[in-house]
């Protein structure tokens, strides 16, 4: 398989310590057997993900992800962006996008930005990763370095929000996106197509702010993956993973439920399914343990 | 009431909808609502909202300005962007939300304690000091916003879940004496400068 280079957007959640570090650690994983190559985007901040705008304001949080552009185009120059978190992807690509319609943001910006000797081209895309393996390796290109097919797991694909909408990946609709399911049984999976809570949002940064409204909306995403007797779910997103995973005990205390359902990252299934172990496929930092996954890895 | 709010008053008193455009992020598409009511059916949070996006917009036009921007519905917005992939008009919904929030921030009307205000300024706050968001330091911060008391028995509550994700190695101590920061945060701090100079520039524009 041809060598292939993006300009690598991480994003604060994956860093060492930080709730989706076992995220980039399957990544990195995943991209070796892929042969693809993720240079980070050096120096790069935050992108004020989708709760930073009651703080910041338009031009200050769009300026946030127009340093981290301009920063790839002159260190990375003439590579896509490619980031894993949902909310990097999309702040990132919407203020790419804003800067195109809207003159006077993309001169602020470009203002601002020069206060600290830098440039804005705004001429690079700004793709997810899903997109990478989707439009650039393909299905089969996934499927072809499968060594470990998942073999009897079925697997609910959570696609959430911000993968999906506002941009979404290109053929899919926002109704009920099928690439997360192609992907699982690509791998050797089962998907369930027909999982009703797909696209419901679990409330999202609001799960700090309001935990019990998104609690509720993440007990209907968890018995949904149950009705179906998935045996865990699989997820693009940071959020997602997080709030659909670790509140788990609290909402079985609330609700009485035995709730038990491992999430993961789809670059951990696909990961396991190249023959990589538990540890480098990051199963050590699930809270709901996957067992089933960790079974299939040290056979 | 802040000095902006009274200059924004007086000077759009007749006409709400046009402060909305001139000042509140994609604003200029509130016009383009047409009442179906689509996104208040779409939301997740729907039930919570006291108005729903389509009322909030016919209040725009109604010159409701203190109901809309004391409201707490515009802070109800997960960011799921439902609204506006279904909305059949382009109104950009879910950023005008935003920036409705924002500007009820900007001109201090927010409800007392309303949580996702709090979180949104906590969580804003948090990344501005180097660049990069300090996620321990942002979860104590939540736990500690209504007071030391408070603070502590959210502390021992989410005990479990903080001992969970240490050990599954998804949260680090280390975070609260160094953490993650980027390396050049002074020219950071004067890029978000400037911005934030031209931002408050566009609100003393408008309210002159």
């Amino acid at each position: 398989m041809a060598k292939k280079e993006y300009s690598f957007y991480p994003g604060c959640s994956s860093q060492k310590g930080a709730t989706s570090s076992n995220y980039l650690t399957s990544t990195q994983s995943m991209c070796d057997v892929l042969d693809i190559t993720l240079n980070e985007i050096p120096d790069w901040n935050c992108c004020g993900a989708s709760i930073g705008y009651g703080g910041g304001g338009e031009l200050p949080r769009l300026t946030l992800s127009a340093r981290n552009i301009a920063l790839s185009e002159q260190h990375n120059a003439g590579q896509e962006i490619v980031a894993t978190c949902a909310a990097c992807w999309l702040a990132t690509r919407e203020a790419k996008e804003r800067f195109e319609h809207n003159k006077t943001l993309f001169d602020g910006a470009q203002q601002a930005l020069a206060e600290g000797g830098l440039s804005l081209k705004n001429q690079t895309a700004v793709r997810h990763m899903v997109e990478v393996l989707i439009e650039d390796i393909g299905y089969e290109g996934i499927k072809s370095g499968v060594k470990k097919p998942l073999e009897g797991l079925k697997i609910a694909g959570y696609v959430g929000c911000q993968t999906n909408r506002p941009f979404g990946i290109v053929g899919e609709s926002y109704e009920n996106p099928l690439y997360l399911d192609k992907m699982i049984e690509s791998v050797g999976a089962d998907s369930v197509p027909t999982y009703e809570k797909k696209v419901q949002c679990c409330g999202g940064a609001l799960a700090m702010s309001e935990p019990e409204k998104s609690q509720e909306m993440i007990k209907g995403i968890i018995e949904a993956a149950y009705d179906h007797g998935a045996d865990m779910i699989a997820t693009p997103c940071p959020l997602c993973q997080a709030n659909v995973e670790i509140y788990q005990n609290d909402i079985n205390a609330k609700y009485g439920t035995k709730f038990d359902m491992p999430v993961v990252y789809y670059s951990q299934l696909i990961s396991i399914a190249y023959g990589k172990s538990a540890k480098e496929s990051a199963l050590d930092g699930q809270v709901v343990p996957a067992k089933k996954l960790e079974e299939l890895a040290n056979k | 009431m802040s000095d902006l709010n009274t200059a924004m008053a007086a000077k759009y008193r007749a006409n709400f909808l046009k402060e909305v455009e001139a000042v509140v992020e994609e604003g200029e598409t509130v016009k383009m609502c047409m009442q179906c009511g689509v996104c208040a059916g779409s939301c997740p949070l729907g039930k919570h909202w006291a108005h729903p996006p389509q009322e909030i917009f016919m209040m725009i036009r109604a010159g409701k300005r203190d109901e809309v921007l004391k409201s707490d519905s515009m802070w109800m917005c997960t960011s799921c962007y439902n609204c506006i992939v279904r909305c059949p008009r382009g109104v950009q919904i879910t950023h005008v939300m935003h920036g409705l929030a924002y500007y009820a921030k900007r001109l201090g009307v927010v409800p007392e304690g309303q949580p996702t205000q709090q979180v949104s300024q906590l969580f804003w706050d948090n990344l501005m000091k180097g660049g990069r968001v300090n996620e321990l330091k942002l979860g104590l911060s939540i736990y500690f916003k209504d007071g030391f008391g408070d603070g502590i028995k959210n502390a021992m509550a989410n005990q479990k879940l903080g001992m969970n994700m240490m050990k599954a190695g998804r949260m680090s101590p280390m975070e609260f004496l160094s953490g993650h920061t980027i390396k050049d945060n002074a020219g950071f701090q004067k890029i978000i400068k400037k911005a934030q100079e031209i931002e408050d520039a566009k609100f003393d524009g408008a309210a002159k």
